[in-house]
């Protein structure tokens, strides 16, 4: 492992480097056109502020507090409902994959249930919770079940049944085969379920925020379009953007960590 | 020896009596080779699938420690046979009796496929081999013995996906050896190797197994192989035993010898009669 990392240094030693700022460049461009297209009067500022402006909007919220508590609210509503949802979804995709018997009883209530578009239940929850948290974290959980769910059903089911086999031959209890055959043979599929969750997350807390919600970025993007504060709904957009690249950089680096045997995730 | 014929089921081992094998086991180590390996004879055995009649009564004894090859033609049963030696599959009717009562690490299989869990470096890999003895303080010097005794002393710390197919053949050989089984099953553990891999490979078997002592099963399709490596060659047509070759040549044999030619002819001849004969079936 060290050897490998010296030699990949000394046969290119500035390359890491310059790789990691590669993906940048494009949303570095796209922001300087931007700023070029604004200052020069080619897009009127009632349409698209220029990014300074919406980098001193994004700076004056920060000071007043707004900006942080949002943010926090947010946050914790994605990350909470993503908990609620996914823990449940993964518990039904392992019974689900496990057992034959958990499998038959709800595997196609689940499968109709996943057909309705959950956001097309908002008018509904907001009947019910009001717009109150439990209205939010209720969508997200839902949002953020079915990818789970149904991904780590899939990668239990697509492990290799002569590992399986092989497990069995030497003697592996149900609990070892779970824990060193069908649990990382799933991974891998997990992990595909959990970046499409990640998507999933905040595109629901996005829509539930700006239509039922009293605090967190959908709401104060809402309100800023109430009082025409454009920059302040352009800055909303960009800290999605944000947030959003930081949770797919972070389940990412889960799977470096925990895939490190995939020859995909090997150095070349 | 009326108890020891009977068929005793691999995971149905009294704790006393395997302590018992466990010390014969430690006193043996010093004079490794011969009586490690288990007799085992089997009666009538059969075995279907559905309609499917694959096995219709097997009789064969194979004494301890002797290397057999099972040849045949692919769908002539030879595999079932192993698999139910080992214990993978339950026979239709009939019985395999070993010599003495066995336990699950007493015989292991060793497959085409290397089947290595690839997020597993390769030690860990080898430690599974150890069966219910992989909690055990010497577990990993053990399975670093194996490692060594296939030659991957130095791969330990890999991944396997890394290795080359015979250095995971070679990892899963070292996983079967680990818990030094008294019978060992080969499944055509070289079918998928290249012609080189293959010789070493066989090379490397012929060495453990004369070191090991233990009862050797060999099923596959390449004749010349059966002879380079058994002491006794099974030819299995039609769910029977066909033709029951002795091989008295004297080890190393050289390949490409004239006996050994001569040999593989007449089990190959007898082989493609038998498939001219059924030809039309």
């Amino acid at each position: 492992m060290s050897l490998i990392d010296s030699v990949s240094r000394v046969t290119a030693p500035k390359l890491p480097r310059v790789d990691g700022l590669i993906p940048w460049i494009v949303p570095l461009a796209i922001i300087l056109i931007w700023q070029l297209a604004c200052v020069t009067g080619f897009v009127p500022s009632r349409v698209l502020p220029a990014p300074t402006d919406v980098a001193l909007a994004g700076w004056k919220l920060l000071l007043s507090g707004e900006l942080i508590k949002n943010i926090w609210v947010s946050f914790w509503r994605a990350s909470i409902g993503f908990l609620i949802g996914g823990s449940i979804g993964f518990a039904f995709g392992l019974a689900n994959g496990l057992s034959k018997l958990s499998s038959q009883l709800t595997d196609t209530t689940l499968q109709m249930v996943r057909n309705i578009p959950h956001l097309a239940l908002i008018p509904l929850v907001i009947l019910w919770f009001g717009i109150d948290e439990s209205a939010k974290l209720f969508l997200v959980a839902l949002g953020v079940f079915f990818p789970i769910y149904l991904n780590t059903l899939h990668g239990i089911r697509t492990v290799d049944p002569q590992l399986i086999e092989m497990g069995r031959i030497y003697g592996m209890t149900d609990g070892e085969l779970f824990r060193r055959v069908i649990f990382p043979g799933a991974l891998p599929s997990i992990f595909v379920g959990l970046r499409f969750a990640l998507g999933i997350m905040w595109l629901t807390l996005i829509v539930a925020e700006t239509i039922a919600a009293s605090s967190g970025l959908g709401y104060m993007a809402m309100q800023a379009r109430e009082f025409m504060l454009i920059d302040v709904v352009v800055l909303s957009i960009l800290i999605y953007a944000l947030l959003g690249k930081l949770a797919d950089s972070a389940s990412r680096a889960l799977e470096r960590l925990t895939l490190s045997w995939h020859p995909a995730f090997q150095k070349q | 020896m009326q108890q020891a014929l009977r068929f005793q089921p691999v995971d149905a081992d009294p704790v006393d009596r395997s302590e018992f094998i466990e010390q014969a086991r430690q006193l043996r180590r010093g004079s490794e080779g011969a009586a490690r390996g288990l007799s085992l004879t089997i009666r009538d055995l059969r075995k279907s699938f559905g309609d499917n009649e694959v096995l219709r009564g097997i009789d064969l004894h194979i004494p301890a420690g002797q290397f057999v090859a099972i040849v045949g033609r692919s769908g002539c049963g030879k595999s079932t046979l192993l698999r139910l030696i080992a214990g993978l599959e339950k026979a239709t009717a009939g019985s395999i009796a070993f010599s003495e009562e066995v336990r699950a690490q007493d015989v292991r299989v060793m497959f085409q496929e290397p089947r290595l869990l690839p997020w597993a470096r390769v030690l860990s890999n080898v430690e599974v081999g150890l069966g219910r003895d992989r909690a055990s303080a010497d577990a990993q010097a053990r399975a670093e013995r194996a490692l060594l005794e296939v030659g991957l002393g130095d791969k330990r710390g890999q991944w396997p996906s890394v290795l080359s197919g015979g250095q995971k053949q070679r990892v899963a050989l070292a996983r079967a050896l680990v818990s030094r089984p008294r019978v060992l099953a080969f499944d055509e553990p070289l079918g998928a190797l290249d012609a080189l891999t293959r010789i070493s490979m066989q090379q490397m078997l012929e060495r453990v197994w004369r070191d090991q002592g233990f009862t050797a099963m060999l099923v596959t399709h390449d004749v010349a192989e059966a002879v380079a490596l058994a002491e006794r060659v099974l030819v299995i047509e039609d769910g029977r035993i066909a033709e029951d070759f002795a091989v008295d040549l004297p080890r190393p044999r050289r390949r490409g010898s004239a006996e050994l030619a001569a040999l593989e002819g007449t089990i190959l001849k007898h082989l493609l009669e038998g498939s001219e004969e059924t030809s039309d079936l």
